[in-house]
């Protein structure tokens, strides 16, 4: 009866191993299965989903306009004081002193990407950006402008 | 059998012994000069070979993990481990402060050379070894459980309780599975009635002794891998090193090239090994022969047996990479039993029926 | 700040202390564990804690009940969307509202395939914890797939972020239901693959089977929940005892285990990911139609009072408690996390066993360490 359990204990683990040596087996004589890829040669393909929370961006049109009208809702609904928006006194045509956005600083190094401003921004004016490759040299370097030098809302927005 | 001949390297050997006897006249620094020759030969071509295997198990481990694994550095990234031993170079080679420097530094060089003792005997091609001595097998066998005396220095010079707790598992392993090792081995030497290697491959000229010292020799050539798995400190049984509980064993402190020699000493072991089972179970160089099938065996003639014997050991090196990616390694207590209570009494009976066979002559 | 834990290190004759970690391979981040040993078996474990501690319960206090979701994300980071669930459902307890229909059945799929892809993980790293390196690579092809619907769906793959007191924070991704059939397709094919390579391996078993036991009323006592209690037989899966989201309208089953050793966890995660699968299989085709979110005002205050609500991660139960004062943040948050009960449990059930089982304990306890210290 011992006897007879040794020489079964032996043998059902010499089965399973084989077992698992099968599995790896099969995958080393089939490398068609390798899921490796090969980063950075493949950046020409590598697309991200649309959905890829990579940078907050502010699109601009073709006339250098963006969409911001310097309320500050995104700068309250961010949780770590990423952004920063300075805005400036402007008169209008009509002689009325309107406030606008001067600068839209972004903090990228302290942003955790949760689109919380995105969907605070009521005039659609920042969106998230499929970028990926952010590594700088100098952490100074993730401090970004988002609105372009010398550029205007765009009409028609408020 | 007069192709074999053709392609054997042994040629080339006596027409370097030739050159040179024809132009030194002394024969004591001819001696040193052909041992000087050899030695850097062997140093250069292990070396080599380690580059070979290191990139291979790279390669192995790899394509079994769905990766594609070094294939910058060189074609296929043959040149990868090139460029890690260069790192390795110029890496400061740290002593901890505490540490016996003496036993720390020697320890590397310990494991080295006992395992490059061991290449001596080995055959690798027809008529083409470093040294057969007629105790080959014995030779091999207790040269390579000198690896054991490097391992407990550099755990215990280490200054450090992981390599110490290191140091201690890889004692009691090797120890044990020395047994084991040699309990396979002597069941050839019992088949084959001869302790020199080549005599032992001369032997299996009618057929390699895994098929003609039927079950038993299989029984017996199955624990030789897993037992020379152990004894090489590979996983599943890397219970010296296990780097996810010990954080690297035995070798925690060593870095540069000091670390280096201990991953060279281990392919060379890995290589050892092999060839060792290479050579006593499948035949060494003797290319594979079915019975009368004239035409069949003219053609496995015509293979350079030097192609045949590393062919043999890479089969060998295959399966025993196998076994590391495949499982996960033991407990220590684990490790003792199945030498203990599976490996050793199997074995043991092994002996006896392969003693049974040999005196009846039931082998081919 | 030296001396708030009076450092130990009295040894009796024969025994020595080993740190095992803040840096270490097996304890899967900064768990600093100091060991008694006495040769390879351990007399005595100390856990030192602290060293990814990023106060987020603090930081909590100072954020308005949108913002402070988005940092439960970094506590338990393999479920982070269960994390963001429990907090958007404790706001709504406060709101006394309720998400849409569509939101909770989309909330219970995107749980489950957390649950999924964080027992992958587990998966792989209890096998690399074990010494076999090759399981890790094949769970983390379907732990791929599965972020993928993630990343699809929420934008980011690891730290989703997707849940707001009400609802979601968009509507799913039109591939949502396409992408997560094929994924289940692949997943339920390579369970068999997994059982092959790990669950029946000789070597395996002998690591695991009757290595850390743990007790019915050791695993009550100390608070341990999840698949780790649950192996020793204690039931407690919130998502039977205390139904939220769209979990009362599936059909699923708790699974318990009365061994309590290792190999008991380990097979007890194995069937919840099965269960996972049913789940979601039950749901992905009958996504009601409607809104995504619930409205909300703008500016979310909380009636004073105290609310909790707690949720099924992956490694047990996430209690999740708001003090209100009525002010637009919330004035006390305290998180009770899963792991910080279960690592409490890890000195009592290891002692005795040899450091190599040490590892396998940890293994199968499933421990995120910051989830530990928040």
């Amino acid at each position: 009866m011992f006897l007879k359990n040794y020489i079964l204990t032996v043998f059902r683990s010499i089965k399973s191993l084989l077992k698992g040596m099968k599995v790896t087996g099969y995958y080393f004589t089939h490398p068609k299965n390798i899921l490796t890829q090969e980063y950075p040669d493949n950046r020409a393909t590598l697309q991200m989903f649309e959905r890829f929370k990579g940078e907050v961006v502010m699109p601009h049109n073709t006339n250098n306009e963006h969409r911001c009208t310097g309320c500050q809702a995104c700068e309250i609904a961010c949780p770590n004081g990423t952004i920063k928006i300075i805005t400036k006194q402007e008169l209008t045509a009509d002689g009325k002193k309107k406030k606008r956005l001067d600068t839209f600083v972004y903090h990228h190094d302290m942003c955790t990407l949760c689109n919380m401003c995105i969907i605070a921004c009521p005039s659609d004016a920042i969106v998230m950006a499929q970028t990926f490759e952010h590594s700088v040299y100098d952490k100074k370097m993730l401090k970004k402008i988002l609105n372009a030098p010398e550029s205007k809302l765009m009409e028609g927005v408020e | 059998m007069k192709s074999v001949i053709l392609y054997s390297l042994s040629g080339f050997s006596t027409y370097i012994h030739n050159l040179l006897s024809s132009n030194i006249g002394n024969n004591l620094i001819l001696l040193i000069t052909e041992l000087t020759i050899i030695g850097i030969t062997l140093l250069i071509s292990l070396v080599l070979l380690c580059f070979f295997l290191g990139w291979m198990e790279r390669r192995v481990a790899a394509f079994m993990e769905l990766r594609l694994g070094p294939n910058r550095v060189g074609p296929q990234g043959t040149l990868q481990i090139v460029a890690d031993t260069v790192k390795l170079l110029f890496k400061e080679g740290l002593t901890p402060s505490k540490s016996d420097k003496f036993l720390f530094n020697l320890a590397p060089f310990i494991v080295v050379v006992a395992a490059m003792m061991a290449i001596a005997p080995l055959a690798f091609a027809k008529n083409f070894s470093i040294f057969d001595i007629n105790i080959g097998v014995l030779y091999v066998s207790s040269v390579s459980s000198l690896s054991v005396l490097g391992v407990l220095m550099a755990g215990w010079s280490s200054y450090n309780k992981y390599s110490l707790l290191g140091a201690m598992r890889s004692g009691a392993q090797i120890v044990s599975y020395e047994l084991s090792v040699g309990l396979s081995l002597i069941a050839i030497v019992v088949l084959s009635g001869n302790t020199s290697l080549g005599e032992i491959i001369n032997s299996q000229q009618n057929g390699w002794w895994i098929f003609k010292g039927h079950i038993p020799a299989i029984i017996a050539f199955v624990i030789f891998i897993i037992a020379s798995t152990a004894e090489i400190n590979r996983a599943p049984f890397d219970l010296a090193e296990a780097d996810q509980e010990l954080t690297g064993g035995f070798n925690t402190e060593y870095s540069g090239m000091k670390f280096a020699m201990f991953l060279l000493a281990e392919y060379i072991n890995l290589f050892v090994v092999s060839a060792m089972g290479a050579t006593l179970f499948l035949g060494g160089w003797m290319p594979f022969h079915i019975g009368n099938w004239e035409s069949f065996n003219q053609i496995m003639d015509y293979i350079p047996s030097f192609v045949w014997f590393m062919g043999k050991t890479f089969l060998i090196i295959f399966i025993i990479m196998w076994f590391r990616w495949t499982f996960p390694r033991l407990r220590v207590d684990q490790l003792l039993k199945l030498e203990w209570k599976y490996l050793l009494p199997i074995s043991m009976i092994n002996i006896i029926l392969i003693t049974l066979i040999a005196i009846m002559g039931w082998h081919f | 700040m030296r001396g708030l834990i009076e450092e130990d290190y009295t040894t009796k004759e024969g025994e020595f202390v080993i740190n095992i970690g803040p840096q270490h391979p097996s304890t899967h981040g900064v768990l600093h564990l100091k060991v008694w040993l006495n040769g390879e078996t351990i007399i005595k474990i100390q856990p030192h804690l602290g060293y990814i501690h990023r106060s987020i319960e603090k930081m909590s206090e100072r954020l308005s009940y949108r913002n402070f979701i988005f940092a439960t994300s970094r506590m338990d980071y393999l479920a982070a969307h269960i994390n963001n669930e429990a907090c958007a459902l404790a706001v709504e307890k406060g709101l006394q509202i309720e998400a849409t229909p569509r939101a909770k059945v989309v909330r219970t799929i995107l749980s489950e395939l957390t649950r999924l892809s964080s027992h992958q993980l587990w998966w792989a790293s209890t096998g690399l914890d074990l010494g076999a390196v090759t399981p890790f690579f094949y769970a983390f092809r379907e732990r791929e797939a599965i972020l993928d619907i993630m990343d699809e769906t929420c934008g980011a793959r690891l730290t989703q972020n997707y849940m707001v007191p009400g609802g979601l924070m968009n509507d799913i991704h039109p591939n949502f239901q396409k992408r997560t059939k094929e994924v289940l397709k692949q997943i339920k094919e390579k369970f068999k693959e997994y059982d092959d390579i790990l669950t029946g391996n000789v070597i395996f078993i002998n690591r695991t089977k009757g290595v850390g036991y743990l007790s019915k009323e050791d695993a009550l006592s100390y608070g341990v929940t999840g698949p780790t209690a649950r192996a020793s037989g204690l039931s407690c899966d919130i998502r039977k005892w205390a139904p939220y989201s769209a979990y009362p309208s599936v059909d699923f089953e708790e699974i318990l285990d009365t061994e309590g050793d290792s190999y008991s966890r380990y097979l007890i995660r194995m069937k919840e990911m099965k269960q996972s699968v049913s789940i979601i299989e039950q749901l992905i085709d009958n996504i009601p139609e409607g809104d995504f979110q619930e409205k909300t005002k703008n500016v979310i205050k909380l009636p004073k009072g105290e609310f909790y609500q707690r949720v099924e991660t992956p490694r047990g139960e996430l209690g999740v408690y708001i003090v209100s004062e009525g002010m637009s943040s919330p004035y006390r948050i305290k998180y009770r996390s899963p792991n910080f009960s279960n690592l409490s449990v890890l000195p009592t059930i290891a002692k005795g066993y040899k450091i190599g089982d040490l590892v396998a304990i940890m293994a199968t306890i499933d421990l995120v360490i910051p989830d530990i210290d928040r």
